[in-house]
């Protein structure tokens, strides 16, 4: 009942037919009328005409700029319907009803209180004047989101979380700063406490120190005074020596957490971190090998057609969800063809069971043992090699399955390493930055000078080749004295940054 | 002695009351909060005892004949009408005796005429509407008592009774004069609005609860996405111009957000969907042709913020459930500023939020579960009934006495279905 009169309005402005605005007609001026129509009905056609060429409605859009609305404006229904009819049968309708509508307001101040604000009809779309992101606001959405998120992990993830031992045995070489870049920054992520302890082979140095100061983290740099042999077996030994100094160290400062071994080329996942929270004492994950196959797919063609299955190292269970024995890395199809040396182009296989996949609660490496299990061995009384962590403990079957009973593989072991002899800038800067550009033995360059200027004395591998491209020529000689010249130069200033 | 025992039973009864004011864990989930709108803590009413219903006996041509004809009715976002019907023929509120009833249902699937399509097309509900009133008026005394005054009708199509998808069509048409007197549950909520009557229930619309079980991802999986949409910007069979369709608003964030890596919106339909929601902090929940939409109910389940961009629209239960304290109101004049809205919520106003929304009585009260489950949307509209009893004595006519225009409304709805 209440609404009737605005029924009313709605319907005389919305209506197509010429019969509805009959009696509206009547009640307005029919002396002005004949000129005005005739004019809107011309312009009505113009904008059909447009329309037909532009391809959109234009005569909207004019009207939409002539009276220029805010849809959320009370009193601009008259203009709206002023919007919508244009393109509508009936001209009429639009001067007529406007002053009717005109007249329809007054008498109804109060019926405006309950009109809704929400206008139904074309409305503009609003477009900030600058509709691109802002630095200050992103970061503080990202600052909402680890608030949210620290909140889910207190809720749902791991109650009373224990600070993380990480221990990485490194060396200086051309890899280093990929591999340990690597593992630094996932333990930057990683959202509970942290102590980094890094052992590093032939001392501490400030290739190393560098490296691990961008952490942030809290970082133990401890030297080994031994220089990091060159086979892989001998590696592997030293590895095993330097971890056992760090627990060691562990032992001492009475570090409590949980020590997890990240080798510095593994790849670390981090839902291990959250997974060797449940360890107690003892615990084995499953590790995947990435043993570079190159070799061995062409032999074992016909057995394994479709993708070759990760060999993965780690605890095996039985039915019951108990430790029942191990699965390790099978090297027999590697026999003879393995890697000896570092830089041999060969697979590099890894031990039996690797150092990266148990994890242990650091309290069993401390002296005073409040309810230490008996099954730990004492570190300082260890004599020979430890090659796994195995050998740290009396009783395997102790050790505990983490990762759903091992299914679950949350990290992977990777060894590559560049040749022995490579080289690279200290801290990977060059400095002074380099003059002359020369090219590689390998990238053929379009419009390098066929001939390479010829080298006094070979310095590296990558000089040999020139000088047997040297000899071959003979035509421009004078353009190679000139060339050793400037090279010489530049040879020297070589020397000097390497 | 006496006196002593009687105040230390008293101290343990107000221990009682202290103890339910905080919040509660329940069990192994995430604390929550109570909830509590304006009608109090009301979600976890029983409606069992508090009012009765009567529900007629149509000829199966008004829903069983209709919904043989298509099954789809039973999973597209109407289907509350026919779930609620079959909930009430076996529930404990249905009474044999109409002269006990409090409250009389009549089941008519209006919005199961569908188009290939599946869009429900509306043209001839009114006259199938009109037809079950008449059928009811005549066979049973009930109608003419009151005039509808103690009957209610699901409606849940875009506008409700108005019976028309489109809205200036609805405005047009008005609610069906028939329905003037009667209590209509509908998924249509706008103030001022002619479609919404005085006194309407609103009800969430149909989401199906299994296959949103189904989607459930660990709770532990960081919120790392901060808005989430998914859906239309610019309906470009309906309006290739923009500016009508959700008047303008779902353009406009369009338009503003496209490139800012915070909002992930765009119109592709993920299988992951229901999966990414999980993984948000807020889901934009703006109007499109009607103000309502199944993503409010997604998001609460999926504890999803959800950012309401409808002005006036009026939400669920709104009496029972206060949606300012659970999602976030904006204008649809504010949409540009809307990631600087966002972005300047407190962090302990957002964590509220997401306790609210992780009640799980909240949750329920979404749903349409089969079979019925207490506390869930079945309940609540019960509960909504229950609370506009007892029925005002006016209502009640002395013979003879007519309100309703039985011709009033357009001509094309006066002819019989």
């Amino acid at each position: 009942m209440k609404l009737s009169a605005l029924h009313q309005s709605y319907l005389s402005r919305r209506s197509n037919s010429f019969r509805s605005s009959g009696p509206l007609d009547s009640s307005s001026d029919t002396g002005y009328k004949s000129p005005a129509a005739v004019f809107w009905l011309i312009l009505h056609g113009l904008c059909c005409l447009i329309s037909l060429v532009l391809g959109f409605r234009f005569s909207r859009l004019v009207f939409f700029f002539l009276f220029s609305t805010s849809s959320s404006n009370l009193y601009t229904p008259p203009f709206r319907s002023a919007v919508e009819l244009a393109k509508t049968l009936d001209v009429q309708s639009v001067l007529s009803s406007s002053p009717f509508a005109n007249n329809l307001r007054l008498p109804l101040p109060n019926k405006t209180a309950t009109n809704s604000r929400v206008v139904v009809g074309r409305h503009g779309i609003r477009i900030r004047p600058w509709p691109h992101p802002d630095p200050v606001e992103v970061i503080k959405a990202h600052q909402i989101l680890e608030r949210v998120q620290k909140e889910q992990r207190l809720q749902f993830g791991v109650k009373d979380p224990r600070a993380i031992i990480a221990v990485t045995p490194t060396y200086v070489r051309t890899f280093q700063a990929l591999h340990l870049t690597g593992v630094m920054h996932s333990l930057m992520v990683v959202p509970y406490d942290l102590i980094w302890i890094v052992v590093e082979a032939g001392g501490v140095s400030n290739e190393t120190a560098s490296l691990i100061a961008k952490s942030g983290l809290k970082t133990i740099h401890l030297g080994f005074n031994q220089r990091m042999p060159n086979s892989w077996d001998e590696r592997h030994k030293l590895e095993s020596k330097m971890r056992l100094h760090a627990l060691r160290i562990v032992r001492e400062k009475k570090l409590d957490g949980i020590v997890m071994f990240a080798d510095d080329s593994n790849m670390h996942s981090m839902e291990l971190f959250d997974e060797i929270q449940n360890v107690k004492w003892f615990g084995a994950v499953s590790v995947g090998i990435l043993a570079t196959s190159a070799n061995i797919d062409k032999s074992s063609d016909q057995e394994e057609e479709e993708n070759p299955i990760m060999p993965i190292q780690g605890p095996a269970c039985n039915a019951s969800s108990m430790l029942a024995g191990w699965h390790t890395f099978n090297t027999l199809p590697f026999a003879g063809k393995s890697a000896v040396n570092i830089d041999d182009r060969l697979t590099v296989l890894p031990r039996k069971l690797e150092w990266s996949g148990f994890v242990l609660n650091s309290r069993l490496l401390w002296k005073s043992g409040e309810d230490k299990p008996e099954w730990i061995k004492d570190i300082d009384k260890l004599d020979g090699d430890v090659e796994s962590p195995l050998g740290l403990i009396t009783e395997p079957l102790m050790v505990e399955p983490l990762g759903s009973c091992g299914r679950q593989v949350l990290l992977w072991w990777l060894r590559v390493e560049a040749r022995a002899d490579s080289k690279f800038p200290p801290r990977w800067i060059i400095d002074p930055p380099l003059d002359v550009t020369i090219p590689s033995k390998r990238t053929p360059w379009p419009d390098a000078p066929p001939e390479l200027p010829t080298k006094e004395k070979p310095e590296t591998g990558i000089q040999e080749s020139i000088v047997k491209h040297t000899t071959k020529t003979r035509t421009s000689r004078s353009k190679h004295r000139s060339k050793r010249k400037h090279e010489t130069r530049t040879d020297t200033g070589f020397d000097k940054s390497f | 002695m006496e006196i002593w025992r009687w105040v230390f039973i008293g101290i343990l009864f107000l221990s009682d009351f202290v103890v339910k004011i905080e919040p509660f864990k329940l069990g192994r989930s995430q604390p929550t909060e109570r909830i509590s709108g304006s009608a109090g803590d009301v979600l976890e009413d029983d409606p069992v005892g508090r009012l009765k219903v009567f529900v007629y006996e149509l000829p199966s041509k008004y829903n069983k004949k209709i919904l043989q004809k298509d099954q789809r009715c039973l999973n597209h976002m109407f289907a509350a009408e026919i779930y609620m019907h079959r909930f009430l023929l076996s529930s404990p509120v249905r009474t044999l005796n109409p002269e006990e009833a409090d409250w009389f249902y009549t089941p008519v699937y209006t919005t199961c005429d569908l188009t290939p399509n599946g869009l429900p097309l509306p043209f001839k509900s009114p006259r199938m509407m009109r037809s079950a009133i008449q059928l009811i008026s005549s066979n049973w005394p009930y109608w003419n008592r009151t005039e509808g005054a103690d009957h209610f009708f699901l409606v849940p199509h875009d506008f409700g009774a108005c019976f028309h998808y489109q809205e200036e069509k609805a405005i047009e048409r008005g609610i069906l004069p028939l329905l003037q007197r009667a209590t209509l549950v509908q998924t249509f909520g706008q103030r001022n609005h002619v479609c919404l009557k005085e006194g309407s229930i609103i009800i969430p619309p149909y989401a199906p609860p299994q296959k949103m079980q189904t989607h459930l991802i660990p709770e532990k999986t960081p919120r790392s996405i901060f808005v989430y949409f998914r859906g239309l910007f610019y309906d470009v069979g309906n309006d290739p111009e923009g500016g009508y369709y959700a008047r303008g608003a779902r353009a406009a964030v369009w338009e503003n957000f496209k490139d800012n890596p915070l909002f992930d919106i765009s119109t592709e339909h993920p299988t992951t969907y229901y999966e990414d929601m999980q993984r948000a902090v807020f889901c934009l929940c703006p109007l499109g042709w009607a103000p309502w939409s199944p993503r409010l109910v997604e998001a609460v389940i999926f504890g999803c913020i959800p950012v309401i961009i409808a002005d006036d629209i009026v939400l669920p239960f709104a009496d029972a459930i206060p949606w300012e304290e659970i999602g976030v109101f904006v204008d649809e004049k504010d949409v540009p500023n809307l990631d600087t809205i966002l972005t300047s919520i407190p962090p302990e106003v957002i964590l509220r939020k997401q306790r609210l929304l992780a009640n799980p009585s909240m949750k329920q009260a979404m749903l349409f579960p089969q079979p019925a489950q207490p506390g869930d949307a079945f309940h609540q509209v019960l509960n909504g009934l229950a609370r506009k009893l007892p029925h005002d004595k006016s209502v009640y006519f002395k013979p003879g006495e007519r309100v309703l225009n039985w011709t009033a409304g357009p001509v094309g709805d006066l002819k019989p279905w």
